[in-house]
């Protein structure tokens, strides 16, 4: 369960959100709406922990987060499954071959598995950088973007996974996206928690 | 009311606004007195003649120099330990004072030097130590100038003024090991016997209760500088926003 | 922990450059010196220990920019600071594989490097044990500068001038232990010395590079 109560948060030491409340039950993924600026990216990296909240509260089990940017953090000179191998063993994932070919074949990597990142498509890097979650066994995934440049293959790729991977065993998912992915998921739009220009917390805010 | 209150940007303007000409006069005034008294109505040493007079600027500035860095690693620590925006200010404003005191302190040094060990420079423990710390200065400035973001700024030179103290002390008892040096012992010490004599002693004393004053008074108005900087920065991204 | 060691080293030695050029620029700058200074054998002898302590500095400085920069660029930084390990763990092995890719190689070919010089004989094996016991807080606390200036852009020369002074007390005691050993005094003192800079850096910094990179990473 990820409890998010009253959450306030500031990007470049100005308010962007504040008030924010949802709850997200086990198997399921909330989508987070909203125009471009209007503090997705700011809200995901609050919870993940990147940041430190205004005030308020989240709330999910220690231990048990992981968070995807819209950088894939995949090392050009590594090949595909030294890339995923590395995530694994940072996680303190266990993991044997079979589990790795999973992963590789829910995300359409086996035939590149060899292959150095470095000459992936941005297509291609992005779902290695999505078959990271598969593979590190977290239950509350915070993805920021996670569709950008795949294809329409691959966004149902993924969209399957989540659906019937990763929330079917009881994962949870906030999810900030632009597309439809055609999953069963409330939608919550974040233009209504918008921060007023003179709201309180900010970095400057002693000095008005 | 606890004394934190004060550090609040603009009760910390309201009060220094009369403070600071008080302090500028009062540190004139000490300078003034200092000066004069030390440069014309002492008498020449009778090993050192009358270049023992350059001691009025030089031990002064030296210990201002120590005392600014020692007093931005107390600012910093406010900071980190209570976030107080004026602490971080004031720490960013007394940075150049104090690469200005060292530098007077290595330019007397070296004038003073030069009649008396027949060189501007030595590898002198001290001076070294001095060259050194003028290093850390200006790497704090810098660090200071390269950051955008004011609190991240704020954070990250704090690190670097803790950890910096630590290796400036650490590079102190390192150039002691590694040279014996020229440099004549503590002019100032509670041990009677190492001391200047007192004719030299009591216009010191004022001299550097001038230069402190002077400290006191720069780095206010420094940090006041800061302070309307700030405000005017959050005024303008406020006006953007709204 | 062990992982991301393995990890950049695995980088290190196929990006190309990681192992090489610092030693390279090592080779070059120790050839230089003769240039600058005279053949003289004696001269050469007197100022060897110095100069193979300071070029080894300054070939540790060169790789120092890229400890975080690349991670903070393709958000492998982000995903670390978010991940288990903590990053404190990651600013030690961080160093460490700073360490294995160029304070080692340094280490080893430095000996090498002496005889160019014309080091005095005795003064080789301090030259080992100092560049030994001191490059690894050279690369310590050149982690911590690369933590402090990794959102910047040019960050390259900033770094260079936060760390330079930083570097002081391990220059000062490991060239003053070779020196001591060149002219048959007793070097312990330094190299005691030498080595609780380096304890001390690894005690503390792994701590304000975590902090540093907490920071910047906000």
């Amino acid at each position: 369960m990820l409890t998010v109560q009253g959450l306030a948060c500031a990007r470049g030491g100005v308010p962007v959100l504040r008030e924010v409340g949802f709850q997200v039950a086990k198997g399921q993924a909330l989508i987070l709406r909203g125009p471009n600026g209007v503090g997705k990216t700011t809200l995901l990296r609050t919870l993940a922990g990147l940041q430190p909240a205004l005030e308020g509260s989240v709330d999910y089990p220690e231990d048990d987060g992981a968070y995807a940017s819209h950088a894939d953090g995949v090392k050009a000179a590594l090949s595909v499954s030294e890339n995923l191998a590395f995530w694994a063993d940072v996680y303190g994932v266990v993991w044997v071959s079979p589990t790795l070919q999973g992963v590789l074949e829910s995300f359409d990597l086996v035939d590149l598995q060899d292959r150095l990142a470095g000459t992936l498509s941005a297509g291609q890097k992005r779902r290695l950088g999505l078959a990271r979650l598969g593979l590190i066994n977290r239950k509350v995934l915070f993805l920021d973007e996670p569709t950008v440049s795949l294809d329409r293959f691959s966004v149902k790729l993924f969209a399957d996974w989540l659906q019937n991977t990763h929330l079917a065993h009881g994962g949870m998912a906030v999810i900030a996206t632009h597309i439809d992915l055609g999953i069963d998921a409330p939608e919550l739009d974040l233009t209504p928690f918008k921060a007023a220009p003179d709201a309180q917390g900010g970095s400057d805010e002693a000095f008005l | 009311m606890s004394m934190w209150e004060y550090a609040n940007p603009k009760r910390f303007m309201g009060w220094t606004a009369p403070v600071l000409p008080w302090s500028f006069g009062l540190a004139m005034a000490c300078l003034v007195v200092g000066l004069v008294w030390g440069f014309f109505f002492t008498p020449d040493d009778f090993r050192q003649g009358s270049t023992v007079k350059i001691i009025y600027l030089h031990v002064p500035a030296a210990l201002m120099a120590i005392n600014a860095w020692i007093m931005m690693l107390v600012a910093s620590l406010i900071w980190v330990v209570r976030r107080h925006h004026v602490s971080a200010l004031a720490a960013r404003a007394a940075a150049p004072v104090g690469l200005t005191m060292t530098l007077i302190a290595l330019f007397t040094g070296a004038i003073w030097g030069q009649p008396m060990w027949g060189t501007y420079w030595a590898w002198d423990p001290r001076l070294t130590s001095f060259l050194i710390l003028f290093l850390f200065y200006m790497g704090y400035i810098a660090l200071w100038e390269a950051i955008e973001d004011p609190d991240t700024a704020a954070d990250l030179t704090s690190v670097l003024c803790m950890v910096g103290s630590i290796f400036a002390i650490l590079s102190r008892y390192a150039v002691n090991f590694w040279n014996q040096g020229l440099h004549q012992g503590a002019s100032l010490s509670l041990d009677a016997e190492e001391n200047v004599a007192d004719v030299f002693w009591i216009p010191l004393l004022v001299c550097i209760a001038g230069f402190v004053l002077l400290f006191i008074a720069l780095v206010l108005m420094r940090t006041r500088t800061e302070i309307r900087v700030r405000r005017m920065r959050a005024l303008e991204a406020r006006a953007r926003r709204a | 922990m062990i992982a991301l060691l393995r990890r950049d080293l695995r980088l290190a030695v196929r990006a190309g450059g990681g192992f090489g050029l610092g030693l390279a620029f090592f080779l070059i700058v120790i050839v230089l010196v003769p240039f600058g200074v005279g053949p003289e054998t004696e001269i050469l002898t007197r100022i060897a220990p110095g100069i193979l302590w300071v070029a080894s500095l300054l070939a540790a400085l060169l790789s120092l920019d890229r400890i975080f920069a690349l991670d903070y660029e393709d958000g492998s930084l982000a995903l670390l600071a978010t991940s288990p390990l903590p990053l404190e763990g990651a600013a030690l092995m961080k160093a460490l594989a700073h360490w294995i890719s160029t304070g080692l190689p340094l280490t080893i070919a430095a000996p090498a490097l002496g005889f160019l010089l014309s080091l005095a004989p005795e003064a080789y094996g301090f030259l080992l044990m100092s560049l030994l016991i001191g490059t690894p807080a050279l690369s310590m606390i050149g982690t911590f500068g690369a933590a402090l200036t990794v959102g910047l852009r040019r960050g390259g020369l900033l770094l260079s001038l936060l760390v330079l002074p930083l570097y002081v007390p391990t220059l000062i005691f490991g060239a003053e232990a070779v020196r001591r050993g060149a002219n048959g005094l007793d070097a312990t003192g330094a190299l005691v010395l030498l080595g609780a800079v380096t304890a001390g850096a690894f005690a503390l910094l792994p701590f304000a590079t975590a902090a540093t990179l907490r920071i910047n990473l906000r």
